[in-house]
């Protein structure tokens, strides 16, 4: 059996006005991931999920896009933001609980970022 | 204004199995608020796949964690299936069903014994883990790994189980059922049981479910989430009801497992009665071009393993969400409050694994 999930490509811009819909209409915050795509590109995945449906937002950015927090929607989402920028080095404005890269201590730092990768090819 | 003192509590402490931090503010003997730290074990496995081809990965998956450590490689592998339009035979999909439904008696058993020695219970705690132990012996008989079993693989499983062990397997369940029963007696009814986790660590059905709570922590508030409801593997042909509370506090999270692990005993059962005669495994060719966001229910709730492929035999991402990791938000406002006595009971209520947070 397939389980249900759809993937909704959006500009950062329209990330803080999608995700309230979503927390208006009564989805729960499910998952936020991060995959680097290219050199320098990393698309941002965050899964909402309502009776078993699965609806995924994704945004493109780069290294230096600040990506805005939405904590002030699902409070519970610091862990996944601080994960995103302890392990991708992505900027992540306005978290509710900022660890200032603390909270996922690493012995590489950002291990997943494009600096880290440009380190691994060396 | 009372003065406020910070105290750590972790990532060393006799309750915790493994290391997480909370700074815990008090006022007197009150918490008002936590700031939890993880990251002290933290493995970099997802990294792995950019160095596994994607059939070894299901090894590296498995060992994410060493309590549900099938459920991650089976998820692992049907993630992959999704990807790839592979369609395993049945009678995988049933032995797929019946070593996660050990797997997650395995875990809540161990659980069990955990919290009741994190109220000092010890004798309770030696009897979850006695018969944790009939649990790991069938997994050994099966599969020939106690914690980490191997047996799964992308297009189906790598073992067999003959249908006289499988028989021999349904009469044993007789004994454990009546074990259990015994055992959860006593976390049901036991005043000092009652005692140390009613109306402690109160989660709302609201916060668990904005706050993303999962598996016995979000059901133990009345929010009715289990992906087994999906019907993946072979769960759409199997019955069962999704085992809820409604007082959100420690003593309903235990009562959840505690129905769940009856709940596992009869899938096995039913899974045992169902199962088709054929082969356990297909030929996999090619490579997952593709992604998908693969969910199971783990036993400490929602597993989610995003897989994304490019047509070679090397995944570009595998990203584990794991339950715990959703349960610390959850958490955090279960211990805004409480005294600073209660404290380990309600950090082991969400039964956290941080093996698998630290993935």
């Amino acid at each position: 059996m397939k389980q249900e999930q759809t993937i909704i490509p959006i500009e950062v811009g329209r990330l803080i006005g999608s995700v309230e819909q979503f927390r208006n209409e009564g989805y729960r915050l499910a998952h936020i991931g991060c995959t680097k795509v290219g050199d320098n590109s990393f698309e941002i995945n965050y899964s909402f999920d309502k009776d078993y449906v699965l609806q995924n937002l994704r945004i493109t950015v780069t290294a230096e896009t600040e990506v805005p927090s939405i904590t002030g929607m699902y409070w519970g989402a610091f862990a996944y933001e601080n994960e995103m920028h302890d392990l991708f080095g992505i900027q992540v404005k306005g978290i509710n609980i900022d660890f200032k890269g603390t909270f996922i201590r690493t012995a590489i730092k950002f291990p997943f970022s494009v600096s880290a990768a440009k380190e691994e090819k060396k | 204004m009372t003065k406020q003192i910070i105290v750590p509590f972790g990532p060393q402490h006799p309750v915790l199995p493994e290391p997480i931090h909370l700074d815990l503010v008090l006022e007197d003997e009150k918490v008002v608020d936590v700031i939890p730290t993880i990251g002290y074990i933290h493995r970099g496995f997802e990294k792995l796949v950019e160095k596994r081809e994607f059939t070894e990965y299901v090894f590296i998956a498995e060992r994410t964690c060493g309590i549900c450590s099938f459920i991650h490689g089976a998820t692992y592998c049907q993630g992959i299936e999704q990807i790839m339009g592979i369609q395993v035979p049945e009678r995988a999909e049933y032995l797929r069903v019946i070593w996660s439904e050990y797997s997650r008696l395995h875990s809540h058993l161990l659980w069990f014994g955990l919290y009741a020695d994190s109220f000092g219970f010890e004798n309770l705690f030696m009897n979850a883990w006695r018969i944790r132990e009939r649990v790991l012996d069938v997994m050994e008989q099966t599969t020939g790994g106690r914690v980490i079993q191997g047996s799964c693989k992308v297009g189906g499983v790598r073992k067999d189980i003959s249908n006289e062990k499988l028989d021999e397997m349904a009469k044993d369940l007789d004994t454990i059922d009546r074990e259990m029963k015994e055992m959860t007696t006593v976390f049901l009814n036991d005043d000092t049981v009652r005692h140390r986790t009613r109306n402690v660590g109160v989660l709302s059905r609201e916060d668990a479910y904005h706050l993303g709570a999962a598996g016995p922590t979000a059901r133990g508030s009345g929010v009715a989430i289990d992906l087994r409801m999906t019907g993946y593997g072979a769960y759409d042909r199997l019955n069962f009801h999704v085992a809820t509370e409604s007082c959100g506090d420690c003593y309903s999270r235990h009562s959840v497992r505690a129905q769940e692990l009856f709940t596992s005993t009869d899938l096995i059962r039913q899974a045992i009665r169902k199962i088709p005669d054929g082969p356990v495994d297909i030929k996999v060719t090619g490579a997952p071009n593709g992604e998908f966001f693969m969910r199971s229910e783990q036993p400490r709730g929602e597993l989610v393993h995003y897989l994304k492929g490019n047509g070679t035999k090397f995944l570009v991402r595998s990203r584990i969400r794991t339950p715990t990791l959703t349960n610390i938000p959850p958490l955090v406002k279960m211990l805004q409050g409480c005294d600073l006595a209660d404290v380990p009971v309600i950090v082991l209520s969400i039964d956290p694994c941080i093996s698998c947070t630290e993935r």
